[in-house]
């Protein structure tokens, strides 16, 4: 039998996975409300080609969709959140981790 | 194995990013747990795949009981081998026969039977797949290099949220001196999602 094959091509992806599953297991949602909604995301956004880079961002797609139906995370919430990382990465020495606290406008608002 | 002559910023790509903002909002509002999910992605990474399904398959053509049991209650026969689901979907096992072979997708999204198969292949997650094979079963089995006699009817079995469906394929000729552990070998993933089948070494 060949090896299996690995599953992801990136971490995020990888991470994108866990993040739902661990929700669903946490009761966020059913397994039905999910597959619902990213059957409607991957009719909307995917090609005919899809890679896997591809099928994982219809997976976050459908995630911040359901954060906002259930007024967990608004859109503008997880932009604000996402330049936070960009900054943070920025202002950190190559070769070391990224940590969110490394965010210069972070730390100003402490 | 970096020797930049000089320092220089780490970026994050777009995807990176997005996953993190969202990990950190749902952290900060305590619902996940950052270690449940390398738990899980570590599970499908290395633990979860297509060889769970090959072990039902083998213990299905050397134990007529087990095969019984499997094509009555697919779930619990399943889960008495170890292997649940994570989303507390029904399986269901569909036996391949000289009369009627059976291939399975999912047209609306990707559901697939992931304690027995892991992940699935990306061409399982490709709409011409999701379509074509509805439409024209023969015609998308002969581009996986399947040709079955016209007198083999084939069945398309759709995958919800709720039911999943493991193919069962027949037991090759010519294998009745294996045991158990030497037919797991010979069954490989498509052979269980219908697409192919298992293959003996020639």
């Amino acid at each position: 039998m060949q090896p299996d094959p690995r599953p992801f091509d990136e971490p995020w992806q990888a991470q994108a996975f866990g993040l739902v599953v661990h929700l669903h297991e946490r009761g966020l949602f059913s397994w039905t409300e999910w597959a619902g909604t990213l059957s409607n995301v991957i009719a909307a956004e995917q090609s005919d080609t899809p890679t896997n880079a591809e099928y994982y961002r219809c997976w976050l797609t459908a995630l911040e969709q359901i954060l906002a139906q259930k007024k967990i995370a608004t859109p503008d919430l997880i932009d604000i959140t996402t330049q936070a990382w960009h900054r943070a990465a920025h202002a950190t020495p190559h070769g070391q981790p990224i940590m969110l606290e490394s965010d210069p406008k972070r730390i100003e608002v402490k | 194995m970096h020797d930049h002559p000089h320092d220089h910023d780490n970026n994050l790509d777009p995807m990176t990013a997005r996953v993190r903002a969202l990990e950190t909002i749902l952290t900060d509002k305590g619902l996940v747990d950052p270690k449940a999910i390398d738990a899980i992605v570590d599970t499908y990474e290395t633990k979860i795949g297509p060889r769970n399904g090959a072990k039902v398959i083998a213990k299905a053509w050397t134990n007529p009981d087990y095969a019984d049991w499997l094509a009555k209650d697919a779930t619990a026969a399943i889960a008495d081998l170890g292997f649940t689901g994570r989303q507390g979907e029904h399986m269901q096992a569909v036996f391949n026969t000289p009369d009627q072979h059976n291939v399975v997708v999912c047209t609306l999204c990707s559901c697939y039977p992931w304690s027995v198969l892991g992940l699935p292949p990306v061409w399982y997650k490709s709409p011409p797949y999701r379509s074509r094979v509805v439409l024209e079963p023969r015609a998308v089995l002969a581009e996986f290099g399947l040709t079955l006699p016209e007198t083999t009817k084939i069945r398309v079995w759709d995958s919800t949220a709720e039911v999943r469906y493991l193919v069962i394929p027949m037991r090759p000729e010519g294998t009745e001196n294996m045991d158990e552990s030497a037919l797991v070998d010979l069954v490989t993933r498509d052979a269980m999602i219908g697409t192919g089948l298992p293959q003996v070494a020639s």
